[in-house]
């Protein structure tokens, strides 16, 4: 392998990573906040289907974004609604959510499979991009792509240095003790689960309007549920989630990288790779239960009403 | 695809209870993929509206589309012979044994299965010559390619994908003798993300002319993007990419349809496996590009239609394999019989065939 075709396999990771970034930066908000949503896959699908509708529709890409965020955020608000207001279950509801927006955007995209558009076109950042190897993997991607870089270092920044950050977290850890210093515990759980469909929205609309300019029935192909095990790859850490998609998205492209240059390996167990990683990881992870205590938010899936006491 | 079932469940119903004499003759096709692949179940559908045209009312057809290959499949072939299918045409390699059992099942009904090779006194097969159209793909592609090195993204290692990759690189390698191919197996029949990734890591090893099984416009659309070309697979895929489609390979189904349809009608018809390619109009050059060079342009039309005539028939021996054995004697065209078992690429391919 020379130098070229390396920078060139980094340089589609990146690509290949980001719709699993921005996902799973909003799961890991949602999830520090102490609320498990399964229904990542449902969101991301209808983001992706209102995403390009919107973007077919008006010839303007940029607007298929707004409106795939607005649609993640109302499949949230759902979400939301149920679990934390009703008190339903959130893994169930969350499975719910995902068959509900699978079929949906089935049935919403039926009239433009098949049709295809001018997504966004790729930008080099000025000096940036000349910078050798790292500007052509890094600096000539399109605006989604450099959003999602700015996007990974403010929630690294409001995570672990700011107080937005330290509520969060202590809705996430302990909701009840939380409540009693004066934190709206369910509004902040409302406003993560929110962020989470946002993201899940523009995670879409990456799909739908950069990655395959085109809509296609279940198109995101299982990806909102690799960004479930990144977040737990990523032991709800921000900075690592970033790495953890890239690292996911180069294991998903190495397979057809390898065929092409002509390894007898077979393609299904090269396919295999990104679930095979993360099976190992959860593994390791959960080898030590005190070390999985430490991670994971303490309070994550578990209903809280304000009413009872711890 | 579940309104679609639905819709023929009901159909099942009304069936049972209104009895005409002169019912409409009955077809249910199954699709792979969605109408709107733009592809390969495009084509099959653009075939089931020949069919109405044709007949008018004294046809109906039905078809559920985005039909998985496996149990699925059997589920819904059923279900179309159950609510009053005269006769079935399922279109995809991978719904073979789900359709050799419900014909079994159903001796009344009268089946057809697009690319198999399972015969029965109910069931006929057919498939297309698609590698007369991979010939001069590949006598196009060797003249086009700058770098010499050619891509193809595979579907699955099938005979009717391992024949066409031969038939692509005896094509460019009958104009370049410095070409070489790039094979990626993207175990997919319709998945633009995968063929996008595929597509891509092709381009990145240098391939700058990409040919596909797959049945996307996906592959074309990367392409355009990196200033590179492509040929269109299945149907006319040229508004995809206006600067690097070549030409496509479009499927015509509707000659054969009808033919069939006629023969059930008449009581002619007999289980075969029929071949269908550019002598039969069952397969076009759609689109050809105006911004082709002349010369390739006139090298195009020459191939095809020396083809079309029958002049020539790309598996004519000698033809050596790539591990050294004489695979297609000298003075010796492959039968329909032996095209159906190629399971070896020609010399010159540097690559396995996925086992």
């Amino acid at each position: 392998m020379d130098s070229d075709l390396i920078i060139q396999i980094l340089f589609a990771a990146i690509k290949t990573g980001t719709p699993l970034l921005f996902i799973a930066l909003g799961e890991v908000i949602c999830e520090k906040s102490g609320v498990l949503n399964l229904g990542q896959e449902g969101m991301m699908l209808m983001g992706a289907v209102v995403g390009f509708l919107a973007a077919y529709t008006t010839g303007n890409a940029g607007l298929g974004v707004i409106a795939a965020m607005l649609m993640g955020s109302i499949m949230s608000l759902i979400f939301a609604f149920l679990v934390l207001h009703l008190g339903a279950n959130q893994v169930a509801t969350g499975l719910a959510l995902t068959i509900f927006g699978t079929g949906l955007s089935a049935f919403i995209g039926s009239g433009v499979v098949g049709q295809t558009l001018q997504g966004f076109q790729p930008i080099a950042i000025p000096l940036l991009s000349d910078i050798p190897y790292l500007g052509r993997i890094l600096f000539q991607h399109d605006i989604l792509v450099y959003t999602s870089f700015v996007m990974t270092f403010v929630l690294m920044f409001v995570v672990n240095k700011t107080r937005i950050g330290l509520t969060l977290k202590a809705v996430g850890e302990n909701p009840h003790a939380a409540n009693a210093i004066g934190i709206k515990v369910l509004r902040v759980r409302y406003l993560a689960v929110m962020f989470g469909g946002v993201m899940a929205g523009i995670s879409g609309a990456y799909m739908s309007l950069v990655y395959t300019p085109m809509w296609v029935e279940n198109m995101t192909a299982g990806r909102g549920w690799i960004a479930l095990a990144l977040v737990v790859f990523a032991s709800w850490r921000v900075g690592r989630i970033m790495l953890g998609a890239y690292l996911f998205g180069l294991a998903s492209i190495m397979h057809l990288v390898l065929q092409g240059l002509g390894w007898s390996i077979s393609p299904n167990l090269l396919a295999m790779l990104p679930y095979v990683a993360t099976v190992v990881v959860m593994v390791i992870i959960s080898a030590d239960k005190f070390k999985e205590k430490l991670l994971s938010p303490r309070s994550l899936g578990k209903p809280f009403d304000p009413r009872q006491m711890a | 695809m579940k309104l679609k079932s639905l819709l023929v469940s009901l159909g099942l119903l009304a069936g049972a209870s209104l009895v005409h004499a002169e019912d409409p003759f009955k077809v249910g096709f199954v699709y792979v993929g969605p109408v709107g692949d733009l592809g390969w179940s495009y084509e099959h559908d653009m075939g089931r509206k020949g069919l109405e045209e044709y007949f008018g009312d004294k046809v109906e057809t039905t078809f559920v589309e985005n039909v998985p290959e496996g149990a699925d499949a059997e589920r819904v072939i059923t279900q179309l012979a159950k609510s009053g299918n005269d006769m079935i045409f399922t279109t995809s390699f991978g719904f073979m044994n789900p359709t050799v059992k419900v014909a079994k099942r159903f001796p009344n009904v009268t089946f057809e299965h697009a690319t198999g090779y399972k015969l029965s006194k109910n069931l006929g097969t057919y498939v297309l010559r698609t590698y007369e159209g991979r010939y001069i793909s590949g006598v196009t592609a060797g003249m086009m390619t700058k770098t010499d090195t050619i891509g193809y993204i595979g579907s699955f290692p099938i005979p009717e994908v391992i024949r066409d990759i031969n038939a692509v690189y005896m094509g460019a390698k009958s104009v370049n003798p410095d070409v070489k191919i790039k094979i990626v197996w993207a175990n997919t029949w319709y998945d633009p993300g995968k063929e996008t990734d595929a597509a891509n890591a092709l381009m990145d090893q240098g391939v700058d002319i990409l040919l596909q099984h797959t049945d996307s416009p996906a592959p074309l659309i990367a392409a355009e993007k990196r200033g590179l070309r492509g040929i269109g697979q299945a149907s006319d895929q040229s508004k995809f990419a206006p600067k690097a489609h070549i030409f496509s390979v479009r499927d015509d189904w509707s000659p054969y349809y009808i033919k069939q349809v006629q023969a059930v009608m008449d009581g002619t018809w007999e289980p075969k496996d029929f071949w269908g390619g550019f002598q039969d109009d069952m397969l076009t050059l759609a689109s050809i590009n105006s911004n082709l060079p002349a010369d390739v342009r006139a090298k195009i039309d020459e191939t095809h239609d020396k083809i079309k005539s029958g002049e020539f028939k790309p598996f004519t021996g000698p033809i050596t394999d790539n591990k050294g054995n004489l695979v297609v004697p000298a003075n010796h065209s492959l039968t329909d019989v032996e095209l159906a078992k190629v399971n070896w690429y020609v010399e010159g391919i540097t690559d396995e065939i996925p086992r």
